[in-house]
């Protein structure tokens, strides 16, 4: 075993000062490889922070949203609802929320209007989300008036701006009192938007949604499994559609990796047939080629790791956010969470490693069983 | 449902492992039929210098089934979130019907490659090269096993719908559950360990036995095999439920969840690794006797039966380092 060591030592060192010997081509070779898993990298680490963040934010969403439908629409929760739900069993709080949408004709942009019910506002002011009051270019103190749907005017001051952190979820966010909310959109006392329920045993969330679906035929239930779900879906999808894109590339990339190593120079064919002539088999040339692989692929996939995390972490992924994020007027500015899964290495490692291998078995063969005397005397 | 990394990396690794297997077969025959060490003609020649390519080609592919297996069962379980009713990987790979036998195509795969580059190693080590006709032979037996697993997965992997309602693994490997999860989930607890421990005991026994006194080879590939099954049955009979602290949740696939800290990577990649070594030893006895290899084969053999035997010593000590660990009772007293 030890022996085995030492010899693979020795052939790592005399493959690095091979390598080191024909920098320009395996600089190319190195940067075109890091490229590649810089690509794959920056989109698979960008795609698992989004759903991350998503799974993160739906942690504190209610297991269940109820919503009643009229004619296949979102309508309101008609007074007395609220009351007939709780009584099912398996639910442990239950809640009328209030929001609505907004369209502000003035920067073009639809707003959420809600009234939280955990938060006190006064009457009269609003607390608004940081893209929002970017903006309208707002600041603590200052007034501003909505039309609402029915026409009247209504003036509001802010009282606070959301912190920056929550962008994600709060850039286009109004938090505005009950009160103020049931005026301005003509609610009457008793309605809500929607009702959220908690359901603290998630096995039974499948049973309270049946119930409720047969309880109330006018309404559906969301659950939040569903919704976490359909994100899982869609972000794997985009990064699935993505990746296949790419994979054009990764196949110019294994079509450059075969011809780099098949299109041996006359110095490493001399090289090789010194060698051979010397006393090396044929394995060992397979295995310096073999370790002159791994060691390339290895900086490669480390250089291009790393840079990738930088990219999406540290750069916000200027690079693929249009494409993967999607588009809003008052998009959300915020920086990710830092988030690496073992999994995706794994993956890509196969959509990297694993053509670049392939690509090169065979020129590293061909290299391999060069003819000392034919080299040395050619 | 294509468009997952993990599927598309999964797919790609084994059209590329079918087209290179594909593409060496018409070599493989030629080698079959015209080798002759004893020739010195340039046929020969040229058949002893593809046997390099065949044999690292194969090596990478061989290599690349046994990391796809993980990859395969590490994506099964990330995609449980994305199915209705499925809970960790036994709901993906019950979407439909050929996620099981995907599954267990592949493992078949995995200790079959695995003995493959034994006997591949065994090979290279001797000077004259004597079991290249076997090695190819093998080889193209294998070929129609991997097409299969290839296709079966392909089919898998096509055949995902999110809007299947799937069953989750407390169907599955329940006490009334019909078939063999069933049945050893069914196992009473006692009669259980007894014969799990008896199993390992034998599959460490044996292969320790052939370490020390090189004799009993033909033992160490059964009681491997046995002990691989057994070991199975186990950890669904009671060593899950030792992990997870709960007397009816017997399901092989969630301890590889984040929720146990991934505890069962610690219990299925020592069994694997005894189980392919274990077979290793077996593989290379037929071997054993061809003069070239008197002297190489038992070296190799005891180093997998050292090997082996450690592993399965090791799985053991998890498995009870699990269980004592664990704050669930069911054996009283």
């Amino acid at each position: 075993m030890k022996l085995w060591i030492e010899k693979q030592k020795y052939l790592i060192d005399f493959t690095l000062s091979s390598l080191a010997r024909r920098k320009a081509k395996n600089v190319g070779l190195l940067l075109v490889y890091t490229l590649i898993v810089f690509l794959l990298a920056s989109v698979m680490l960008f795609t698992h922070a989004l759903r991350h963040e998503a799974a993160h934010v739906l942690d504190g969403a209610p297991e269940v949203v109820l919503q009643r439908m009229v004619a296949g629409r979102h309508d309101l929760i008609p007074p007395g609802t609220l009351e007939r739900v709780g009584r099912i069993r398996g639910v442990q709080k239950k809640e009328g929320r209030l929001w609505g949408y907004y369209y502000d004709p003035v920067v073009k942009a639809n707003y959420t209007f809600m009234a939280p019910s955990n938060e006190s506002i006064s009457s009269g002011t609003l607390v608004v989300g940081a893209g929002l009051a970017r903006a309208r270019g707002l600041a603590v103190g200052n007034a501003i008036s909505f039309r609402s749907y029915s026409g009247k005017l209504f003036g509001f001051t802010i009282a606070r701006i959301l912190a920056q952190e929550s962008e994600l979820v709060s850039a286009d966010l109004v938090l505005m009192s009950e009160d103020d909310f049931r005026g301005f959109f003509e609610i009457a006392p008793g309605y809500f938007t929607d009702i959220a329920l908690s359901v603290v045993n998630p096995q039974e969330v499948r049973n309270v949604a049946t119930k409720l679906s047969l309880q109330f035929p006018d309404s559906r239930p969301i659950l939040r499994d569903e919704i976490l779900r359909t994100y899982e879906s869609i972000f794997n999808w985009r990064e699935g559609i993505v990746l296949a894109l790419a994979s054009l590339s990764i196949l110019a990339f294994a079509i450059f990796a075969w011809e780099k190593a098949s299109g041996l120079s006359a110095e490493e064919k001399r090289e090789i047939g010194i060698l051979k002539a010397i006393g090396w088999e044929t394995g060992d040339v397979i295995k310096m080629k073999f370790w002159e692989g791994a060691l390339v692929s290895l900086a490669a996939f480390l250089i291009g790791y790393v840079a990738a995390y930088l990219h999406v972490f540290h750069f916000s992924s200027s690079l693929f956010a249009p494409v993967l994020k999607g588009w809003a007027v008052l998009y959300p500015r915020f920086e990710l969470n830092p988030v690496i899964d073992g999994f995706q290495v794994a993956t890509l490692f196969f959509f990297t490693v694993f053509p670049y291998a392939a690509a090169t078995l065979v020129p590293i063969w061909r290299a391999a069983i060069t003819d000392p005397d034919s080299v040395m005397r050619g | 449902m294509i468009f997952q990394p993990a599927i598309i990396a999964l797919l790609l690794a084994s059209l590329v492992c079918v087209a290179l297997l594909v593409a060496a077969t018409p070599y493989a025959i030629d080698i079959v039929r015209h080798w002759n060490i004893a020739s010195g003609s340039e046929k020969q020649l040229v058949l002893e210098r593809r046997t390099y390519l065949l044999s690292t080609l194969l090596g990478f592919i061989f290599a690349t089934q046994l990391v796809a297996l993980l990859l395969f069962v590490f994506n099964a379980e990330k995609m449980s979130a994305m199915f209705v009713g499925a809970m960790c990987a036994v709901g993906t790979l019950n979407v439909n019907v050929f996620g099981f036998p995907a599954l267990i195509a592949q493992i078949v795969v995995f200790f079959l490659a695995s003995s493959w580059l034994v006997v591949n190693h065994l090979d290279t080590r001797a000077p004259d090269y004597p079991l290249v006709k076997v090695k190819y032979v093998l080889l193209l037996c294998l070929l129609p096993l991997l097409l299969v697993s290839a296709v079966l997965q392909l089919r898998y992997f096509l055949g995902l719908k999110a809007d299947v309602i799937t069953s989750c693994c407390g169907s599955l490997f329940s006490e009334d559950a019909k078939g063999l999860g069933g049945d050893a989930a069914a196992a009473a607890p006692l009669p259980a360990m007894i014969a799990f421990y008896a199993a390992l005991a034998l599959a460490a026994g044996t292969a320790w036995f052939y370490r020390i006194k090189q004799r009993g080879a033909y033992l160490v590939a059964p009681f491997s095999a046995i002990g691989f099954a057994v070991g199975m049955a186990g950890i669904l009979a009671f060593v899950s439920l030792y992990i997870y602290e709960h007397p009816h949740h017997h399901c092989p696939f969630c301890v590889l969840k984040p929720d146990y800290s991934y505890q069962g990577y610690w219990l299925y990649l020592p069994l694997f690794i005894a189980t392919a070594a274990g077979l290793g030893v077996g593989a290379i006895q037929p071997f054993a006797r061809i003069s070239s290899l008197t002297a190489i084969a038992p070296a190799i053999a005891r180093r997998l039966a050292t090997l082996s035997a450690f592993m399965w010593a090791l799985f053991a000590a998890v498995a009870s380092f699990m269980i004592f660990n664990s704050n669930l009772v069911l054996l009283e007293g």
